[in-house]
């Protein structure tokens, strides 16, 4: 064994392209081990939009529905109920939902297409519990202003009936809006967003 | 307290470590310090790639059990799932099915390379009798893996081998009831075999893979030439003349073994993932049916050999028996090798020309069994079948007997370029 | 000890049996980069097969997608009843169906793998007319067959005239029209062309992912032998 007659740049150049190529090869091989994580398409299938008949949905009731495999109510709001959300913004984290989860044309107030119908995941966005409605009011064992809204069981995270969270609650965030899109007025499909209108 | 300081000097993260885990320790031995005879051919490949196969076949196996459902109405569909679901399961399966039959080429090419340099010879027995178990543990987990998809051919295949244990004499029926856990192959049998497939066995595989390299580690490598090359020692160094560094001298050179290895192993998975039927057979693509024996029977390609003896020995005293016994001792065999070989030299190069007659026939014979195995049998194939046995057993007794009266050509000092 | 020596035996009648029954087949090479052959054979699989045999590993959207086939179109002209896009292809076929062949169709997903796409064409062209038979037609590629002869109408009515004979492409079967269907024989060889091929897509539909890896692995795979090839020369040159 002898050094004479290394070439000690070649050397190194080809170390650092077989390790280079080698690298890029192991990080391709990674990947579709971790893409085989994903959802497959059986669960993409049964995660397919779920159509919503809210026909029989009575002022004030809420309806829960199951979209990928976690709920989503659909609340019908009074009329009054509507006009309460716009009392108790000083109160709230988020009230323009800048932050929250939500498409672009639920960002509003009411947090819904239409005023009445509120569509939502039912899941504090603290731990991921199911939030409680809770639209009596006055209710001063829950907030001495509560309006009506939701009660988290869990650690006592509270939001109105836009599902938009108080300010200092263990919950950071408002609980987030799916796609969603009126088929007729009276069938709300969960899960895609209205055609763009051309 | 102070520590005593690690012998190697290392200081930092590295020294830190040293001081209270053997890793440069290790790192040394095992790699930059473990001299290799310098004149390793192209048969030395073998043993680095079946340590891929074995990290591939882990690896890819740890994903599928993700998505794979034991059990007799969920294993069939659930494969299909896997092929075509989820994401990229598809390549995922043909990594884990192809890495079977490529583990067998690469595990049958070590053990010839082994035989014919004589690596199995004192002081290196005890590497060959943990490599001899790894092969056992190999053909035990690849007919558990075999059976988990529950085609027709799992099916069947699992209805043959298991019944090999009811030919035992007085307990057979009852031995084999207790195997299947049930009165015919069925869904308490998967899934034992999905548990010995994917815990029991892995478990003494990586374990007997531990023990063959740390007892090769041991002794030193073969080669060959068959010299020991421990013997030429520099006087100042003490490292073996012919020895060279394993990294980066060997480790560099396994790559390209490696990169040859994984064209062929692609070409297959991405071009031919059945493999002719050789990987994937056409009768597994449809579900276990216990009542239909599917048209073409043949076990997995690497058990045609002793599937070719099963079939070959007659049966006799009104019992398949015999045939079982010499089927398990064709593989029990090879653990007595390293004591039945009793040539003054190690390498097939130093012995007499009906040595080097014996081991090609042996090399043949392996090959006609295989094929005898795979196909129909008929009269001509039958007697080919017993004659195939009988050169088989022959070869481990020539072993013993042809050093008697063979003149052998002398060992070299040291290892030939 | 016994059943090894009965299933042993039955292999190996099972082994010479089949021997005896292995029929020519006729050549048929499946082709499925070719999208308009998929998509007729997926319409023609829909109209003549899908109502006694699903395709129960394949889902609709999966299809559409590889066949260039849209949401919309699918819905329009391919989906039964009331499925959706991402259920499996499933069949209208109801349980008492063993009653009416004898056996529940088979599932038909990995048919061209299980028996080869070779057979599957070869068996779509051999029904013939057999008297003996209860549905009036046989089929050399699986004598006694329970299925009727549902693309009679397209094909025609054929005779055997001469049976099997050898091996080899030449030795399959031979038949006569004796009533010419709605298709030309030209016409149905391309019918049941575009059905084989799309049997073949059915069986494994991650093929296009597969070849589409295949030579850019394999390209990847050379560069990195030369380069490895040349890394172990550099070293070694130390080695004397």
């Amino acid at each position: 064994m002898s050094n004479e007659g290394v070439d000690g740049g070649r050397r190194r150049f080809l170390t650092a392209a077989t390790s280079v190529v080698g690298a890029a090869g192991t990080v391709a091989v990674i990947w579709p081990f971790l893409k085989s994580l994903k959802p497959s398409a059986k669960a993409q299938a049964l995660g397919a939009p779920v159509n919503a008949d809210i026909a029989k949905i009575e002022e004030g009731q809420q309806v829960t529905f199951i979209w990928r495999g976690s709920s989503v109510w659909v609340l019908r709001r009074s009329k009054e109920m509507v006009e309460n959300l716009t009392k108790g913004d000083a109160q709230l984290a988020d009230p323009a939902s800048k932050s929250s989860n939500q498409p672009d044309y639920c960002a509003n107030p009411h947090r819904s297409i239409k005023p009445e119908y509120l569509v939502m995941a039912g899941k504090c966005t603290h731990l991921g519990c199911a939030p409680k409605l809770r639209p009596e009011h006055p209710a001063p064992e829950i907030d001495p202003n509560w309006l009506g809204g939701y009660f988290c069981p869990c650690h006592g995270s509270k939001y109105d009936l836009a599902g938009r969270v108080f300010k200092s609650q263990p919950a950071p965030l408002n609980m987030p809006v799916p796609p969603h899109r009126y088929a007729s007025d009276t069938l709300v499909v969960i899960g895609e967003d209205p055609e763009k209108k051309a | 307290m102070a520590i005593i300081p690690n012998p190697h000097k290392t200081t930092g993260l590295l020294g830190w470590i040293d001081d209270r885990f053997p890793l440069t320790k290790l790192w040394k031995d095992h790699l930059a310090e473990y001299y290799a005879p310098k004149n390793f051919n192209f048969w030395y490949f073998f043993g680095s790639l079946a340590l891929l196969v074995l990290v591939n076949q882990l690896l890819t196996g740890i994903f599928l059990t993700m998505n794979y459902k034991p059990g007799a109405d969920t294993a069939f569909d659930s494969v299909q799932y896997i092929m075509r679901d989820v994401p990229y399961g598809w390549l995922i399966r043909y990594l884990h099915a192809t890495g079977a039959t490529a583990f067998f080429v690469v595990v049958y090419a070590h053990m010839f390379r082994g035989i014919m340099y004589g690596s199995h010879r004192k002081p290196r027995e005890l590497i060959w009798v943990f490599g001899a178990l790894i092969y056992l543990c190999l053909m035990a987990e690849a007919f558990c893996g075999y059976v988990l998809p529950w085609g027709n051919m799992s099916y069947w295949g699992a209805e043959v081998i298991i019944s090999l244990f009811g030919t035992v004499p007085y307990i057979g029926d009852a031995l084999q009831t207790w195997i299947q856990g049930d009165f015919s192959p069925a869904d308490a049998t998967l899934n034992r075999l999905f548990s010995m497939h994917v815990i029991a066995l892995p478990f003494v595989l990586v374990g007997l893979v531990a023990a063959h390299i740390i007892a090769l580690h041991e002794v030193g490598s073969n080669n060959p030439d068959g010299v020991e090359i421990k013997k030429k020692k520099d006087p100042v160094t003490h490292i073996p003349l012919d020895g060279i560094p394993f990294h980066p001298y060997y480790t560099v050179k396994d790559l390209v073994g490696v990169a040859g290895f994984l064209i062929i192993f692609a070409a297959v998975i991405l071009f031919a993932p059945e493999g002719g039927g050789m990987v994937l057979e056409k009768p597994n693509f449809i579900p276990a049916n216990p009542q239909v024996t599917p048209d073409e029977i043949t076990p997995a390609w690497y058990f045609g050999v002793f599937y070719a003896m099963l079939r070959g020995v007659p049966s006799m005293f009104n019992s398949q028996f015999p045939g079982v016994v010499v089927m398990f001792a064709a593989v029990l065999i090879l653990f007595f090798l390293p004591w039945l070989d009793r040539s003054p030299v190690k390498s097939i190069r130093y012995k007499g020309t009906l040595s080097k007659i014996a081991l090609v026939l042996f090399a043949a014979d392996f090959v006609m069994l295989n094929y005898l195995g795979m196909n129909k049998p008929d009269p001509t194939r039958t007697l080919l079948a017993r004659i195939g046995t009988v050169v088989y057993f022959g070869f481990f007794i020539s072993l013993w007997l042809i050093p008697k009266f063979e003149k052998t050509k002398p060992e070299p000092e040291r290892v030939t370029e | 000890m016994k059943r090894l020596a009965i299933v042993l035996s039955g292999l190996l009648l099972a082994a010479t049996a089949a021997h005896a029954q292995e029929v020519p087949t006729l050549p048929f090479k499946a082709d499925i980069g070719n999208q308009a052959s998929l998509q007729r054979g997926a319409r023609d699989f829909m109209a003549y097969c899908s109502g006694c045999h699903s395709l129960k590993y394949l889902r609709y959207n999966r299809m559409g997608q590889d066949l260039g086939i849209s949401d919309e179109l699918l819905k329009k002209n391919l989906i039964l009843g009331a499925a959706k896009v991402g259920d499996p292809i499933a069949t209208a076929m109801p349980a008492q169906s063993v009653d009416w062949f004898g056996r529940v169709p088979p599932d038909l997903s990995l048919e061209t793998k299980a028996k080869g796409a070779d057979w599957v064409y070869s068996y779509l062209m051999s029904f013939y007319l057999d008297g003996t038979r209860p549905l009036g037609v046989n089929n050399p590629y699986l004598p006694g067959v329970s299925m009727p002869a549902v693309l009679g109408e397209l094909q025609g009515w054929q005779e055997m005239e001469a049976p099997a004979k050898g091996e080899g492409g030449e030795a399959a079967p031979h038949f006569k029209l004796v009533q010419p269907g709605t298709l030309s024989p030209e016409e149905y060889r391309d019918f049941v062309g575009d059905l084989t091929n799309f049997m073949v897509y059915a069986s494994e539909p991650t093929a296009f992912e597969r070849l589409g890896l295949g030579w850019k692995v394999l390209a990847y795979l050379f560069l990195l032998l030369i380069l490895t090839y040349l890394l172990k020369k550099e070293f070694w040159r130390d080695i004397h």
